[in-house]
């Protein structure tokens, strides 16, 4: 065994053991969030932007505006497109290529969160009935890990969305044309929150760190919109959770969204 | 666009809302796979073949104290309207990983270190709720190829259709109604292996779609047991 091994063997061993009187390895109470720190207008050239900072966690996110031909079954909505990526720079393990399943999955249940939330009435967004659309690009790059990406790359794509600024566009000659100068706010119906939950035994913690992910039995994000609804889920990890864990988890998905959303909605 | 419920509260497949599809399942249908299932579900027919405990390729993959277990889910060009680029989309590689996840709790791969055991399911036709099918001849499969197990895996969706829950949302459903719900559970454990939502409920929408969700899973692994049996104890009889 090498000694970085031995040192995550013994962090895995005293994480169990703090949670077995209840308490996290540092120092938080089981559904307690690390501290948040989200900042919009990072990137000046982009439309919308945020940074977030959820304990060691650090994503930075980019929202482009530009017109685009709509998706052929949904000429009368725009387009919507939340991306995500872990750079190279994040994390020793990561590498420069094609995208694995842990970083599609995590781009996949950012974009459902903001979808199925429908946060955005994409309706507004159209520019020609199936020919042109405004089209709306969240893009977000992880720059630090520390677990639970899932929730703050899904911040850092709600903070840039909520921030951003719409620019004009007119049809000129059949073609979309910006009008200089000339911008709106984005057409936002709700807050999406997520919240992501490891259970470790038969405990659920919100917030895992990397450390209590490497312990965790399962996880759970579950997304939730300003109206106390339940709006999109996604299981994972390589265990289940019971019934009546799963309801535990809802409730706990709404108390402390309304935290964040409330954190997430001064920047509107 | 179709409407999805009539007054009566019948489905646009003739279905109630607790009702699912027509399920068939037969045991061992691919000679060369160690274990193998073909599923239909509804319009979805799909096979799915395990291989394995075998050796690992790529070698880096291998776990000194432990088994492995892979998953493909992929879906053929033909099995959809539109053709479908047969090269693995995002989607796919996303329903991989959630079946892995879903069928990972059930297996006991310890007594085979540094092997593989490799499910590869093939959509042939798909209908909505493809990946609850695929998991559900997975999981017998898994059972047929004689992967030591700690319980089935089934699996089904449930969904709110016409501001109702309904169970087993179809093809339709899915893209006209609400929310959709895909649930894979262990029955006799009581354990919830996969979970998804899309769509807009109430939280107590969520119960009773959740609820609704084991209740079909439940269903479905009497036609899974139903299936075994078949295949190994000609008379139907334990």
């Amino acid at each position: 065994m090498t000694s970085s091994v031995i040192i995550e063997q013994l962090k895995r061993e005293k994480i169990l053991e703090l949670l077995s009187q209840g308490k996290r390895i540092d120092g938080r109470e089981l559904h307690d969030q690390r501290s948040l720190s989200i900042e919009s207008g990072v990137i000046p050239k982009a439309n919308g932007s945020a940074r977030v900072r959820l304990g060691d966690t650090e994503v930075v996110t980019g929202v482009k505006i530009q017109p685009d031909k709509p998706f052929p079954d949904l000429g009368d909505k725009g387009i919507l497109i939340c991306t995500a990526e872990i750079l190279p720079l994040a994390d020793p393990k990561a590498e420069p290529g094609p995208p694995g399943e842990e970083v599609i999955e995590l781009a996949r249940v950012v974009d459902r969160g903001i979808r199925e939330t429908e946060m955005l009435d994409l309706k507004q967004l159209v520019l020609i009935k199936d020919k042109s659309v405004i089209g709306i690009f969240v893009d977000s790059s992880v720059l630090n890990t520390d677990g639970n990406l899932f929730d703050a790359c899904s911040y850092a794509a709600v903070a840039a969305i909520l921030s951003c600024t719409v620019p004009k566009y007119e049809i000129k000659d059949d073609a979309p044309a910006l009008v200089e100068g000339v911008t709106s706010k984005p057409p936002i119906k709700t807050t999406p929150v997520s919240v992501t939950m490891a259970r470790i035994g038969d405990h659920i913690i919100v917030d895992p760190t990397a450390d209590e992910e490497a312990c965790m039995n399962a996880r759970i994000t579950i997304t939730t919109n300003s109206d106390g609804n339940i709006c999109a889920l996604q299981k994972g990890g390589s265990d289940g959770f019971t019934n009546e864990q799963l309801i535990k988890c809802s409730e706990i998905a709404l108390s402390v969204g309304t935290k964040i959303r409330k954190q997430l909605e001064q920047l509107m | 666009m179709t409407q999805l419920m009539n007054e009566n509260g019948i489905r646009c497949d003739g279905r109630r809302i607790d009702q699912i599809r027509n399920v068939s399942i037969k045991v061992g249908v691919l000679k060369n796979a160690d274990g193998s299932a073909y599923i239909e579900f509804g319009k979805n027919k799909i096979l799915a073949g395990v291989f394995g405990p075998r050796d690992v390729h790529p070698k880096h993959m291998a776990d000194q104290d432990s088994g492995i277990l892979r998953c493909r889910y992929h879906m053929s060009p033909f099995s959809v309207t539109e053709r479908k680029n047969p090269a693995p989309s995002r989607r796919e590689i996303e329903i991989s990983k959630v079946i892995k996840e879903a069928l990972q709790p059930a297996v006991i791969l310890k007594d085979f270190p540094r092997t593989v055991v490799d499910v590869f399911i093939e959509i042939l036709q798909a209908d909505g709720g493809s990946r609850c099918a695929a998991l559900d001849a997975a999981s017998v499969a898994l059972v047929d190829a004689g992967i030591p197990m700690r319980d089935m895996v089934s699996a089904c969706a449930a969904g709110k259709v016409a501001d109702k829950i309904v169970l087993d949302v179809n093809d339709e459903e899915d893209k006209e109604g609400q929310a959709d719900m895909p649930v894979a559970y262990m029955p006799n454990l009581g354990k919830v292996t996969l979970m998804q939502l899309d769509g807009i409920l109430t939280p107590d929408e969520y119960k009773k779609c959740l609820e609704t969700a084991i209740g079909g899973c439940k269903q479905v692994y009497e036609i899974q047991k139903k299936a075994l049996m078949e295949k190994y104890f000609k008379n139907g009889e334990a």
